[in-house]
């Protein structure tokens, strides 16, 4: 033993007397993960998450989150001496008089989009893979809660400069707030403290934004990731990976110098991003002022599928006991938004009812495998598609000399026919690979070599898959459906008739399948070779 | 007589006359250009100068417009826009019109200065309306106030032309188009004729000097350097999110897709 070891041993001897750390370090730093790049985007998520953090605190040391009337002095000439609020007036100091100040904003707007891409994408990843199964769950909807959380952060974010494009935005979750029926109106003066714009929103969302939702994020994210450690990662099926076992690389040290190096990637994308590109230049858009507006206002990505259903609603209203109900806010900004995010709670436990299936998954469904999960995925993606095309109709118009009214139209009846359209085409394509991969399991890869036969036959050689890759292409379960109970073996009839029907229906749907070859099968192709 | 004699066959010698002809050439032609062109402007006194427009209004604007500018069932009447309007229209190239589209946009002019100032003469001659101006007579570089200007832009223009005058839509394939890269004569004319779908803003809603002021902030927004590098087109935050998808979380996927690649 060197003299280095026993210094290090001695250490580590030491902690351990005093923590009991060695037995439970043992355990974690050996503990294995899955190696796909797809794992990896949820820790995009959770290092955007850190610079966030980081940058963000930067921040609030100049920002004064106040909307006390302040004359501009500061160095930015085309607005020196106008009126504005000490919010706005802040962000331009950041901006233009502290050092560093214009990149660490610019890093921190970069780092939210990035965070709310990285975590649709790992959202994207998980429903397609089938990573919510049983006993994954709860961590789903912790998922769920922690995109709705992103979604408001983000646009209060987005808010607290105060400037004119933000200011229009609130405006707009003002309106919203008001569409809530009979108590909209009395909420509306509650959250801005008086008549909009009021003098306390902007300190208000500072609260909310810098201390209340980053805490639950904190824990949310704590517990997702406890959840993950506890449950095991998932992985995809391969030669030697089963629903008990975990195939990859110990965390210490494969995944402690990956995940390491990748947060300083995540860091290093995010920065060079906020050094090349401008992003919400506040200071040419101006202070806000409710009396006025722009041309090709936006919100920020992850909220412009919202302004895209406010913006294809029809304009319906109804007046009722002396309470008007708009429906044209009421729907598309509270309605539908409420559908998809409980809808989207809730699938893991809508599909566990739609196949009857209880077990336990920790093998990942290629997505081809599951046609109708998949089918419905691109669906959901289409309609957010069509609501944030025209949730970006006026830009589209100018650049690409269209008519506002014709996009409008086109994403009305778009929202609408796409979709299923989308669920079809998918759910096609899907059974089309089955049958490739069918094809490729049963007759080998065309190797693309032709070879003449001594009586003059040409033939191309089909070359047999590994067994390792046989076996990945062929590993999947393909669940038969429910059979619809419709009475019991005494004639009497279920009494969940209708329902245990339903849930026949869609159990048929999704466990359409082409079925994989069997020994049998393969069997048959070598007799017949 | 030495000097010439003794150098003529240097070898220098051609080459250096060559140059001083052309230079010579050069020179003659400028000059002489010069002198006609004033020629031409000081032979052509207003009457003339209204006749001219008259004819080149017979051939290129009459079909549409009418022969006396009374207007037709296609285009409307010119009688009173003034020289302001003309000038607008047809130094920006709006006029005539390439096709019956939704609105005339902005492209090569047709007309020269010239053609254009004619055009504008005999316009006005029918009936008076808001004369042009040019870009000598605006004053906007010394009474302008950017940060008014700019004040006066959110509250008269963004609303069609975008916060940053990147141009906007309007309804059924109409839209304001961008004011970077106008000069400042297009800019006060849009603003006293109130061209297509703008209106008019007279001198009583926004004062002269005030329209020079928004004139300066224009100048200054489409001269300011890119402050937080790339622009993106400065038409917020739908380009910004197109980037952070596609460089920004294309970029971190694929580095992920490379750290994840087993070892070969």
């Amino acid at each position: 033993m060197s003299a280095r070891e026993r210094v290090a041993g001695n250490v580590a001897n030491y902690v351990d007397e005093r923590t009991g750390s060695a037995k439970w370090l043992k355990k974690t730093l050996t503990k294995v993960f899955p190696d796909h790049w797809s794992f990896m985007l949820g820790e995009i998520v959770l290092y955007s998450f850190i610079i966030l953090l980081l940058s963000g605190t930067f921040l609030t040391f100049w920002f004064d989150p106040s909307m006390r009337e302040v004359e501009y002095e500061g160095s930015y000439e085309p607005l020196s001496g106008l009126k504005m609020s000490a919010a706005y007036a802040s962000t331009l100091h950041i901006s233009f008089d502290v050092r560093g100040g214009l990149l660490m904003r610019q890093i921190h707007h970069w780092a939210a989009l990035i965070f709310m891409a990285a975590m649709v994408a790992h959202l994207m990843r998980v429903f397609f893979t089938g990573a919510f199964r049983k006993p994954r769950e709860f961590n789903w909807i912790i998922g769920v809660g922690l995109l709705t959380l992103g979604i408001v952060e983000g646009f209060l974010g987005y808010s607290l400069p105060d400037d004119l494009l933000s200011g229009t935005g609130i405006r707009i979750a003002e309106a919203i707030i008001q569409a809530i029926p009979v108590v909209g109106s009395y909420l509306a003066y509650f959250v801005f403290g008086g008549a909009f714009p009021g003098e306390m929103f902007i300190q208000r969302i500072y609260t909310v934004h810098i201390l209340l939702i980053p805490g639950i994020f904190l824990a949310l994210i704590t517990a997702h990731l406890m959840l993950v450690w506890y449950q095991k990662h998932t992985q995809y099926p391969g030669p030697g990976r089963t629903e008990k076992n975990v195939v990859g690389y110990p965390l210490m040290p494969v995944y402690m110098a990956k995940a390491g190096g990748f947060f300083f990637i995540v860091f290093g994308v995010t920065a060079f991003l906020g050094a090349v590109a401008s992003i919400n230049p506040i200071w040419i858009y101006g202070p806000y002022t409710p009396g006025q507006i722009g041309a090709g206002s936006q919100p920020d990505w992850y909220m412009g599928w919202l302004d895209g259903l406010v913006r294809m609603a029809p304009p319906l209203e109804t007046h009722a006991f002396g309470y008007t109900i708009s429906w044209n806010i009421l729907v598309p900004g509270l309605i539908i938004p409420g559908i998809i995010f409980t809808g989207m709670a809730l699938y893991p436990f809508i599909e566990s009812w739609m196949t009857g299936d209880k077990r336990e998954h920790h093998l990942l469904d290629r997505p081809r495998n599951a046609p109708n999960r998949t089918a419905l995925g691109a669906m959901s993606i289409t309609f957010m598609l069509v609501t944030l095309i025209n949730g970006g109709n006026d830009l589209l118009a100018t650049h690409f000399d269209l008519s506002i009214n014709q996009i409008m139209w086109f994403s009305r009846i778009g929202v609408f026919v796409l979709p299923p359209l989308a669920f079809v085409i998918t759910k096609r394509i899907c059974l089309s690979l089955q049958r490739a991969d069918r094809e490729l399991v049963l007759h080998g890869r065309e190797t693309g070599r032709l070879v003449m036969l001594p009586h003059g036959e040409f033939i191309e050689v089909h070359e047999a898959l590994s067994p390792e890759r046989a076996y990945t292409l062929t590993q999947h379960e393909q669940p038969a459906a429910i059979a619809p109970v419709v009475e019991d073996e005494n004639g009497v009839r279920n009494p969940k008739g209708a329902k245990a029907k339903l849930q026949a229906r869609l159990s048929r749907a999704h466990s359409e399948q082409i079925a994989k070859p069997t020994a049998k099968d393969m069997l048959e192709i070598e007799n017949h070779h | 007589m030495r000097f010439l004699s003794k150098y003529r066959r240097h070898r220098f010698a051609g080459p250096l006359l060559l140059l001083a002809g052309l230079l010579f050439v050069g020179f003659g032609y400028t000059v002489a250009q010069a002198a006609s062109e004033e020629a031409v402007l000081t032979s052509s006194d207003k009457a003339t100068l209204i006749a001219e427009g008259k004819e080149i209004f017979a051939r290129g604007c009459s079909s549409c417009h009418g022969l006396n500018a009374e207007g037709a069932g296609i285009a409307p009447s010119l009688i009173g826009v003034g020289a302001a309007s003309v000038d607008f229209q047809v130094a920006t190239g709006r006029m005539p019109m390439a096709d019956m589209s939704q609105q005339a946009m902005r492209k090569e002019p047709v007309y020269n200065e010239e053609e254009t100032a004619a055009l504008a003469a005999y316009v006005a001659s029918l009936a008076p309306g808001p004369a042009s101006v040019t870009n000598e007579e605006l004053a906007w570089e010394r009474s302008g106030d950017t940060a008014e200007g700019g004040e006066l832009f959110r509250n008269n223009c963004a609303m069609c032309h975008n916060l940053a005058g990147q141009g906007g839509a309007l309804t059924q394939g109409k839209y304001a188009p961008t004011v970077m890269g106008v000069e400042p004569k297009h800019i006060y004319e849009a603003m006293i004729t109130g061209p297509q779908a703008m209106p008019v803003f007279a001198d009583t809603t926004i004062t002269p000097e005030e329209k020079l002021s928004i004139i300066k902030w224009i100048k200054h927004a489409e001269n300011e350097p890119a402050l937080g590098g790339a622009a993106l087109g400065r038409v917020g935050p739908v380009t910004e999110g197109l980037l952070a998808w596609t460089l920004g979380l294309g970029l971190l996927i694929g580095i992920a897709v490379w750290l994840t690649t087993k070892a070969r």
